[in-house]
């Protein structure tokens, strides 16, 4: 029997609604609010026409959020197959293992890297102290996607790691059965159903990479701006938060144009997959 | 062949913990370090943690998080139950899509789009009201609640979705009230997916820096931002001092949480 379900019970998702509204969709139609229009409240397209200037911020944004992206994923995958395979007690433990950093502030984590690259840093001490010559490690690029592939690794692992473990370990026998090599182990079995934790991680790694303005503030120096860093000086030294809206703007469209086409992508794989398997 | 991959694979495991843990074992290698300098030890001290203790700045931002962290988590947790409830009795699949793609936008939103989009809005507001300096405690705990409320909810969704509507139901026609029947019945089933819903809310709020940086006034700051002010000038090793002290806290925490579970499931075994 299944019955409508009363008034009453429909009315507790008002809160929900209305807090949604007040605290998600509004503050949205700020961010276009402030977008398009200038100090005095007037309508304006400058904020918008502004953007252009910051094409090489977005695109660099873009280039070491996707590099930090796929440098977690082929570090992640390995070590999320092997913690899946490893005995309850092992994997239970090595979980915790990966957990624990990401409870630690990622303000400080960054900053131990900072000492740990820095000019007269703990690498260069060493380096030196045997009687090399000191590289230059920290405000690079390079030191930026370190911080970024760092700080965002276990949201790359937990998530892989969480399909691999409920894999049903018939269909790995049943591909050995029908004569498949470990490659075909690889590719028919195990890789199709992991895509969903390849998806999810993959978003949980690229969305805060490319927003990021503290790792590139730390690690990047005032050689690598980022997309956040310009957003963050708008609102905090600036002032100008009818740019800052306007950045955000792009921001969010890009990562949901981003989104849409991974997703398109990974749909088409999982489709596959279901019929080859 | 198998045993040779096996250890090619521990050997690389390890090599990532190492990566993930050497960060970690500085900090707390040079918060016991005598002198400021952060690249060469020069002796053993417990300085750095005596001039913590005496910092009243950080002792009170460190207060200002639990209470915040508390205080968002418990109200996201009561008002994303509620929700859940609610969401869950919608029937039109078009609404219910609606509503969950609404819920979804703080999980897909970058945190510095969802913390700017909520400090226009609170300045906007205060510009109507006509008041300056509107950034504080408050604004803070509304976004936290907001960015909390959608783990609440997709966690204790799916235990409602698991549950028999008939129960509820029964317990009416057995004289309940509807309340009542909420209270003895549906609550218990989903309570492990409230539970984990606040658990998630307290360590999302207790560790959020981008968000309350962003609608957190002057006068309210918490350990993540006043963390953030410390390091952008060269930092002294107290620091260190707390991140050392911050790390064995969740350490016990944690060894706390695995040891309750692997009782909870050997006694689980028993009966």
């Amino acid at each position: 029997m299944n019955q409508k379900p009363s008034l009453g019970k429909r009315l507790l998702a008002a809160p929900h609604l209305v807090w949604s509204a007040l605290f998600i969709i509004a503050p949205l139609i700020m961010v276009v609010y402030y977008a398009f229009t200038d100090g005095n409240g007037s309508f304006t397209l400058s904020n918008i026409t502004a953007i252009p200037d910051y094409a090489d911020t977005f695109v660099l944004s873009i280039w070491l959020g996707l590099l930090a992206t796929v440098i977690s994923l082929i570090i992640a995958y390995p070590l999320a197959y092997f913690i899946s395979q490893s005995k309850l007690p092992v994997q239970q433990t090595m979980i915790m293992l990966v957990m624990l950093p990401m409870w630690m502030n990622f303000l400080l984590r960054t900053y131990s890297w900072m000492t740990i690259l820095e000019d007269n840093g703990i690498i260069n001490t060493i380096l030196t102290s045997v009687g090399l010559s000191s590289l230059r490690l920290i405000n690079t690029r390079g030191a930026v996607v370190l911080g970024m592939v760092y700080d965002f690794l276990p949201y790359m692992i937990l998530p892989i790691y969480s399909v691999m473990v409920k894999l049903d370990h018939s269909l790995i026998e049943a591909c050995q059965d029908l004569g498949g090599n470990k490659w075909d182990v690889f590719s028919k079995v195990i890789l199709p159903n992991s895509i969903s934790g390849i998806v999810s991680g993959i978003t949980m790694v690229f969305v805060p990479s490319v927003s990021t303005f503290y790792i590139s503030q730390k690690l990047g120096g005032t050689s690598t701006q980022l997309i956040g860093d310009v957003i963050e000086r708008q609102f905090m030294t600036a002032n100008n938060y009818h740019l800052g809206a306007a950045l955000s703007l792009v921001l969010m469209v890009l990562i949901l144009v981003c989104m849409a086409i991974m997703n398109h992508f990974s749909d088409g794989e999982i489709e596959t997959g279901r019929i080859s398997a | 062949m198998k045993a040779k991959k096996n250890t090619l694979l521990k050997i690389y495991s390890a090599l990532i913990f190492l990566f993930l843990y050497a960060p970690i074992a500085v900090l707390i290698i040079f918060s016991f370090n005598e002198s400021s300098s952060t690249a060469q030890l020069t002796g053993f001290s417990l300085t750095w943690y005596e001039e913590l203790f005496r910092d009243a700045a950080t002792l009170s931002a460190l207060k200002n998080t639990l209470v915040l962290a508390v205080l968002s988590s418990l109200i996201a947790g009561l008002l994303g139950t509620i929700s859940a409830v609610g969401i869950d009795s919608i029937r039109s699949k078009r609404m219910r899509r609606l509503t969950k793609s609404v819920t979804n936008i703080p999980l897909m939103n970058p945190d510095i789009v969802t913390g700017i989009s909520m400090m226009l809005l609170f300045v906007f507001a205060g510009r109507l009201l006509g008041r300056s300096g509107v950034l504080g405690f408050p604004t803070m705990l509304i976004a936290h609640i907001t960015f909390c409320l959608p783990y609440v909810i997709l966690s204790v969704l799916p235990k409602l979705q698991q549950l028999d509507p008939n129960l509820a139901q029964a317990a009416q026609d057995l004289g309940c009230t509807p309340f009542q029947a909420f209270i003895k019945v549906v609550l218990p089933a989903i309570l492990p997916g409230v539970v984990t819903g606040i658990m998630m809310a307290f360590t999302l709020s207790l560790d959020d820096f981008v968000v309350s940086y962003f609608v957190s006034g002057p006068a309210s700051q918490t350990l993540p931002i006043r963390i953030f002010s410390m390091t952008k000038k060269r930092v002294t090793p107290d620091m260190y001092a707390l991140s050392t002290l911050l790390f064995l806290a969740i350490l016990l925490l944690l060894i706390l949480i695995n040891f309750a579970q692997s009782r909870n499931e050997k006694k689980a075994k028993r009966s």
